[in-house]
């Protein structure tokens, strides 16, 4: 896991750099479709389509500080995704709500798939369990390792 | 020997009005829940609406009605995508999401599904959310 380490710290550290420039919006206020602060819903669009697997946790993949984003974490860990953007909303108010607006949900976690979202932790739990998660790695050119501990327990 | 009418007044509000064995038996339904329950029968008609406050197993005050775990079975979520029935639930709830709710696992089945397995799962455990300390419950 460590280059997930690395690549989850530095986006962070991206993120960071790059907020402070947008509007924040009034707590509970709810953004309509683009109104999300014109600037925040294009940063937020340039994040979750620059990495082929993003997730929005309340915490980090090597801590996470929630039991539903420690489910996406392991379950990405079960598939062998290494290489995936992490952002953690704790950090930071703004990304906690403009994400939530930006996705029209309201929880976190989030997950995105090739710049798609996909949904929260129930669904990627679903994807799991039906399947489904293998393929859409396989779409991305992720080789779910799942997939691999198959052919070994045929050998 | 207790009459029936004691009996009924000592029988918690909660074991009556609970539709299914989801209920965790808690003394009485606050607000939140019984929004919850009326909102999305209201909205999606369902077969089977199992609910469960599971507040108590994180880093809140007692009482408190912040997370929630439902299964809710209808046959409006025939030919619907996971993200779409998931999209309908918030739909119906979006108050309450915008306010109290903190946390909504979701299970959405059409009534065939829940067949096949009809059980209310368990959420995962807390990880202490942004309180810095694990498990302490807020003040």
């Amino acid at each position: 896991m460590n280059g997930s380490l690395g690549r989850a710290a530095a986006a962070v550290l991206r993120w960071g750099r790059g907020a402070g420039g947008g509007v924040p919006l009034a707590p509970g206020v709810r953004a309509a479709g683009s109104g999300a602060g014109g600037g925040q819903a294009e940063r937020l669009d340039g994040l979750v389509k620059k990495d082929k697997v993003v997730v929005f946790l309340k915490g980090t993949p090597e801590r996470p500080q929630c039991g539903f984003s420690n489910a996406v974490v392991q379950i990405l860990r079960l598939h062998g995704v290494r290489d995936y953007a992490a952002y953690n909303v704790l950090d930071d108010p703004e990304l906690r709500q403009g994400i939530k607006d930006y996705s029209n949900w309201p929880t976190i976690p989030q997950v995105y798939l090739n710049g798609e979202f996909v949904g929260g932790c129930d669904i990627l739990l679903q994807m799991h369990q039906n399947g489904d998660l293998v393929e859409e790695l396989k779409k991305l050119g992720i080789r779910s390792a799942l997939l691999d501990e198959k052919d070994q327990d045929s050998k | 020997m207790p009459s029936v009418a004691l009996l009924r007044r000592l029988v918690p509000m909660a074991t009556r009005v609970c539709s299914s064995r989801g209920c965790a038996g808690s003394a009485t339904i606050g607000p939140v829940e019984a929004a919850i329950r009326t909102k999305l029968q209201q909205a999606l008609s369902p077969e089977v609406l199992e609910l469960r406050n599971e507040s108590s197993g994180h880093a809140v005050a007692p009482g408190s009605e912040t997370h929630f775990r439902v299964a809710v079975v209808s046959s409006r979520f025939e030919g619907l995508s996971p993200l779409q029935r998931h999209r309908l639930v918030h739909e119906a709830l979006s108050e309450e999401l915008a306010g109290p709710i903190h946390a909504l696992a979701i299970q959405a089945r059409t009534p065939a599904q829940w067949r096949e397995n009809p059980q209310l799962d368990t959420s995962p455990p807390c990880l202490g959310g942004s309180k810095k300390t694990r498990g302490t419950p807020a003040p």
